[in-house]
């Protein structure tokens, strides 16, 4: 987090990084049988940027809406601020809150959205225009106040929405895929303004998106969901770098999973794995002994094509499949380890070395950029 | 767009479009017929008859150009007295008598008979005017019935043998015009019609109330419910519709009488004694209750059509944002569901201001309504003429009311789509 | 609505018996009439069938049983019946277009003058209908009451009161005076919503002899009378509209006694078992009347259908089928007993001596003049 969000959150600066939410053991179902959300442990720290990450049915808007007020933990409990909120009605929790479809209303001025929740707490008229002035310049509309939601493009009453939920300044906004109907660069240009905003006001937000590059742009940490279930928490490099199951690598960033088994340790955190009918050294992230079944996770950028010999611990031989430049680079696609859907990347910078489709070549990889997860059946 | 292509192409549509239109025209005729015959003709007609009533004219017209010049107070001259005779006599052999003597027997009751008895008679044995001297006809048409000697019946005539008359409206008003042109108000006894026109918009009213405040919840149910439910909820609210009128009206009396369903069960349940029965049909009380039921899916379905417009994230939204439920409520979800309140309550007033079979049999002695009054004029008296005046006042009374809506509201927010 | 075939409009029927104007009839059958009689050409051939319309429910398959099947039978020619609720305003629809779809109608004795008078209808010759059941030429068996120009008095039947013997302990009403009096005995009155018969039933209540009736009514100060009277129990009345609805009220207990036409009460006594008790004192003895729509283009047809359904042997028929007395004096004894419940007709018939004996005629022609401004008066009198 950068200077800014310092400066403007001095006053939570007193005791960093204190917890502001927390599930602790929180369950939901809907039906009585099956749990949408299973067991979920959660903390958010003051002022930081948390994004749910996952596809859809994973739980991560009912996470949201419970968290909100409109759904009910079947177990567990939740807590801002260190106070149980169950029992509080949605109206009492202050969150702001920015809604799929931006739930504007429609009958309603922007200047008379903006200033509906200063009025139902019983905000005088003077100050009411002076917040409502301020958020609208905070999301750049300050002259569309008069306009009604219907008369705005879709960016424009995006940041109203936004700007509605938090004019009544939330220490916590709470957004419910927010770009989800926004075209492609309408919405990047949204997640910096999002990140802006953030930054600015040193809010609490807690994001939900199904959406890997853009929860990368914007959040502090990214918590990845699968079927109820947080399958890994950390800030998007970690998520990046660093995976630690199989899911997780291949919901962020592209890599390649090849299924393997253990034949050996060669030390403490590097194991022996036999993919395809090679050997590979691989980093072990989950426990494994010899004999388990795991999965392999290289990014393609990793990849070397045609390395110095002896530069790395994994080098073995390869055949050009298909090539696509992509401008920034090049796209290879190999048979290796027993595939044909090996990829690497290659930074245009460094050049193709003039490969050809049909071309017998080498690769190469550190054992710290292949990772040995657990495997998981079927993913492959 | 600009160049060869675009002109083109608005080339060809130019070509294109008289063909289509005249194709839409085609498909569309038979609906404008249809409209145009049932509706806008029929409209026209009992508007024209409202004002416009020539029999008298046509069957007496030289004994009405005479009486233009009469005083009104004495006698006519004998001239009238002969034409008259003459053209009676005439109007009984050509059977319009009977029409004749309907129009007169409404300015004075009591005429119809002397009308058709005197032409009767006149073809019988024409008085012989040689045989008498001084005033033969005058004399002969009150030897046969006194009224002939009555200012009131001729002015009566007068009044009849304009071809274009206000009286109709007048009469709708419960006015009427003097012999001596003056206008004034009914004999108290008489009067009714404005009186059936304040009760109608009251009760109509009333309906409407009672149809929002039980419909609103009902609508706002079936748009929240999930689509299996909101369809067997639909079915439900529409089950009346496929009843016959007289069925669901006739099931109201059985439920609501004095020995009737909901009489016992209060009975029974010792809520009241068994002689203090409810008397809930044959009076406003049963008036209501039955129209309502009968109107409630006409506020019901335009009321269901706006709110499945109004997104429920609407109502999180406002709880998000610190609103009680009530406040939500008025602020966000009564005013984004004005247009359906708008378009079912015009429509329940509307139509409940037009009804007349449920108040005839579930309402009491004040049950009567102004259509009812229409209805009778148009089938049994067969007064076109006033039962034209007293659609047109309504027709004008609706059509006010929509303007009024369509300036507080707009009619095209109305949700009736 | 229902149209079936070239000249089927019906209006909106419900078969409510002996129905009345204003009830179901509705604007729109005019205007369906007129799309019919428009969307339909005028059949010139030698007609295979008649529509004769009428009241449908219990009266009307009374009709149906007593003249029009065995007209049928004897003719061959087929009979179309429709249901209407009286009033002159679909004939008048239909005559004023000049398409004629209607042919024989029944009608209320007031109605079939005015149709005359306005050339609705055809007059009819009674030297032409057949003579009696026993030969008397039909001019001399047709009873006085009710000849009119243009229709033929078929039967006779009677507005009277009834109530249920269960639901008056001890004394039962027995006069007139009766029915208006609520301290001996209680409860609501079922009556008509409209002012003919109760401003007769008024006046005879308040003790003017049957032969003074119309002569008091003809005074602004014996209506006001009469208004007076009705005045006395307008709180405890229930107003009916359908001839269906007094004996169903009796039933149900909703009024102690109601006035109703005697052939509903009979038919619920004989049918039903209803323990209804017709009193037969100041009611009023009223004539139907069978009529033909003019310039239809099936004339002969018409004329035809009307001498079978007003001959002697059809009124008996259909004497005895509902208690209504037939108008031809050759067939007022050949009424014996009803064909289903087998009870002796006579006790019940409304022109029958021991029943007629306090009847009031009705005077239709005092009516024709006055109906116009009496339902005015009645509706403001109802609703103040």
């Amino acid at each position: 987090m950068g200077d800014i969000a310092e400066m403007v959150s001095q006053p939570r600066q007193e005791a960093p990084p204190e917890v502001h939410v927390e599930f602790a053991g929180v369950s939901k179902s809907y039906d009585g049988r099956t749990l949408v959300v299973k067991d979920l442990d959660l903390r958010v720290r003051t002022g930081e940027f948390v994004t749910l990450l996952g596809p859809s049915g994973s739980g991560k808007t009912t996470i949201l809406m419970m968290l909100a007020g409109f759904q009910t933990p079947t177990a567990g409990e939740i807590r801002i601020g260190g106070r149980p909120i169950q029992n509080l009605p949605p109206r009492k929790r202050g969150i702001g809150m920015v809604f799929q479809n931006y739930a504007l209303f429609p009958h309603m001025t922007v200047g008379a959205n903006l200033a509906f929740p200063l009025e139902v707490r019983g905000m005088g008229a003077e100050e009411r225009r002076e917040r409502v002035g301020r958020a609208l310049e905070l999301v750049r509309l300050g002259e569309l106040s008069d306009r009604r939601p219907g008369q705005l493009s879709g960016g424009q009453q995006q940041r109203v929405a936004i700007a509605r939920a938090l004019v009544f300044e939330p220490s916590l906004v709470l957004m419910d895929e927010p770009l989800g109907a926004l075209d492609r660069s309408l919405r990047e240009e949204m997640q910096y303004e999002i990140r802006r905003i953030h930054r600015t006001l040193g809010v609490t937000i807690v994001y939900v998106t199904h959406d890997q590059q853009e929860a990368m742009v914007m959040s502090d940490r990214i918590a990845v969901l699968r079927d109820g279930v947080v399958e890994q928490i950390a800030p998007p490099e970690g998520l990046y770098e660093e995976p630690e199951r199989a899911f997780v690598a291949s919901f962020i960033g592209e890599n390649n999973r090849l299924h393997g088994r253990v034949t050996g340790m060669t030390d403490r955190d590097v194991c022996e794995v036999e993919t395809g009918g090679v050997r590979v050294r691989a980093l072990k992230v989950a426990p494994c002994e010899p004999g388990d079944d795991v999965t392999l996770s290289i990014r393609p950028e990793r990849v070397e094509i045609n390395p110095e010999p002896g530069r790395y611990r994994n080098e073995l031989d390869a055949r050009v499949e298909d090539l696509t430049f992509l401008g920034d680079h090049l796209r290879v696609r190999l048979k290796a380890c027993g595939r044909d859907d090996f990829i690497v990347k290659i930074p245009n910078v460094l050049g193709h070395g003039g490969l050809l489709e049909g071309d017998g070549v080498r690769i190469g990889w550190t054992a710290s950029d292949c990772r040995a997860l657990n495997h998981e059946g079927g993913e492959e | 767009m600009g160049g060869g292509p675009g002109r083109r192409g608005r080339l060809r549509g130019a070509m294109r479009v008289p063909r289509e239109q005249l194709r839409a025209l085609g498909l569309v005729a038979p609906l404008l017929i249809f409209i145009g015959v049932t509706f806008i003709a029929a409209l026209a007609t009992m508007l024209m008859r409202s004002v416009h009533d020539p029999v008298v004219a046509d069957a007496l017209p030289e004994t009405v150009a005479l009486l233009r010049g009469w005083d009104g107070e004495r006698l006519p001259a004998e001239a009238v007295y002969e034409t008259a005779a003459r053209e009676l006599s005439r109007a009984g052999e050509e059977r319009t008598i009977g029409q004749v003597a309907g129009r007169v027997n409404r300015v004075q009751g009591g005429l119809r008979s002397v009308f058709t008895r005197t032409a009767r008679d006149l073809e019988d044995e024409a008085p012989d005017p040689a045989a008498a001297t001084g005033t033969p006809w005058r004399d002969a048409l009150i030897a046969l019935d006194t009224a002939w000697a009555d200012p009131a019946t001729w002015h009566a005539i007068r009044t009849t043998g304009e071809r274009f008359t206000s009286r109709n409206y007048l009469n709708a008003v419960d006015m009427d015009r003097l012999p001596d042109g003056t206008i004034a108000r009914q004999p108290e006894e008489r009067r009714i019609y404005l009186r059936l026109f304040w009760r109608t918009l009251l009760v109509s009213g009333a309906i409407t109330i009672l149809c929002l405040l039980l419909g609103y919840p009902i609508a706002h149910l079936i748009a929240r419910a999930p689509p299996r439910r909101a369809a067997l909820l639909l079915v439900l609210v529409l089950v009346p519709f496929w009843t016959s009128l007289l069925v669901r009206t006739t099931s109201w009396i059985v439920l609501l009488q004095t020995q009737g369903v909901i009489n016992d069960i209060l009975v029974a349940i010792g809520l009241v004694s068994d002689d203090g029965r409810l008397a809930m049909i044959y009076s406003m009380t049963g008036t209501l209750i039955a129209m309502t039921h009968v109107l409630l899916p006409f506020m019901v379905l335009p009321l269901y059509s706006v709110m499945r417009g109004i997104p429920p994230q609407h109502m999180s939204a406002a709880a998000s944002l610190g609103a009680t439920p009530l406040q939500a409520f008025l602020r966000v979800y009564w005013p984004q569901s004005l247009p359906g309140v708008g378009a079912g309550a015009l429509l329940v007033f509307i139509l409940s201001i037009g009804f007349y079979i449920t108040p005839a049999l579930v309402g009491g002695s004040d049950g009567q309504l102004i259509s009812n009054m229409i209805a009778y004029h148009m089938q049994t008296s067969l007064n076109w003429g006033l039962a034209g005046a007293l659609g047109g006042i309504l027709l004008v009374g609706v059509l006010a009311l929509y303007m009024v809506y369509d300036r507080l509201v707009g009619v095209e927010r109305m949700g009736l789509h | 609505m229902k149209m079936n075939g070239c000249q089927r409009v019906s209006a909106e029927t419900t078969g409510c018996g002996d129905c009345e104007p204003g009830l179901n009839a509705r604007v729109p059958v005019m205007l369906a009439a007129v799309l019919a009689v428009a969307a339909c050409g005028s059949g010139s051939d030698a007609p295979q069938s008649i529509t004769t319309v009428s009241w449908g429910g219990s009266y009307g398959r009374a009709v149906n049983e007593g003249a029009n099947i065995p007209f049928t039978e004897e003719t061959g020619i087929r009979i179309e019946v429709e249901d209407y609720n009286g009033g002159l305003a679909q004939i008048r629809a239909q005559v004023d277009i000049g398409e004629i779809h209607w042919d024989v109608v029944d009608l209320e004795i007031a109605d079939a003058v005015r149709g005359c008078d306005e050339g609705l209808l055809e007059p009819i010759d009674l030297a032409s209908l057949p003579p009696g059941a026993d030969g008397t030429p039909a001019e001399e068996d047709f009873v006085d009451d009710g000849r009119t120009e243009c229709g033929v008095g078929n039967l006779y039947w009677s507005t009277v009161y009834a109530y249920n013997a269960d639901n008056i302990p001890g004394e039962k009403p027995a006069t007139m005076a009766d029915f208006f009096d609520l301290e001996k005995f209680p409860g609501r009155r079922g009556m008509r919503r409209v002012p003919k018969v109760n401003l007769e039933f008024a006046l005879i209540a308040d003790g003017v002899p049957l032969d003074q009736v119309y002569a008091t009514m003809d005074t602004p100060a014996g209506l006001d009378r009469a208004f007076a009277k009705l005045e006395t129990i307008k709180d405890e009345v229930i107003w009916w509209e359908a001839g269906a609805q007094p004996p169903q009220m009796l039933a149900d207990g909703e009024v102690t006694m109601t006035t109703a036409y005697n052939g509903r009460i009979f038919n619920a006594q004989v049918l039903e078992d209803q323990p209804f008790v017709i009193v037969w004192d100041g009611q009023l003895l009223d004539v139907g009347q069978v009529g033909i729509v003019a310039g239809t283009p099936r004339l002969e047809a018409a004329l035809q259908y009307l001498a079978f359904a007003t001959s002697a042997e059809s009124m008996v028929r259909i004497a005895r089928r509902i208690s209504y007395s037939p108008m031809r004096k050759s067939g007022m004894g050949l009424v014996t007993t009803h064909v289903v419940a087998g009870v002796e007709m006579e006790p019940h018939m409304p022109a029958s001596p021991a029943n007629a004996a306090n009847a009031l005629r009705y005077d239709w022609a005092w009516w024709v003049d006055h109906a116009d401004e009496l339902n005015e008066r009645f509706s403001a009198w109802l609703a103040r």
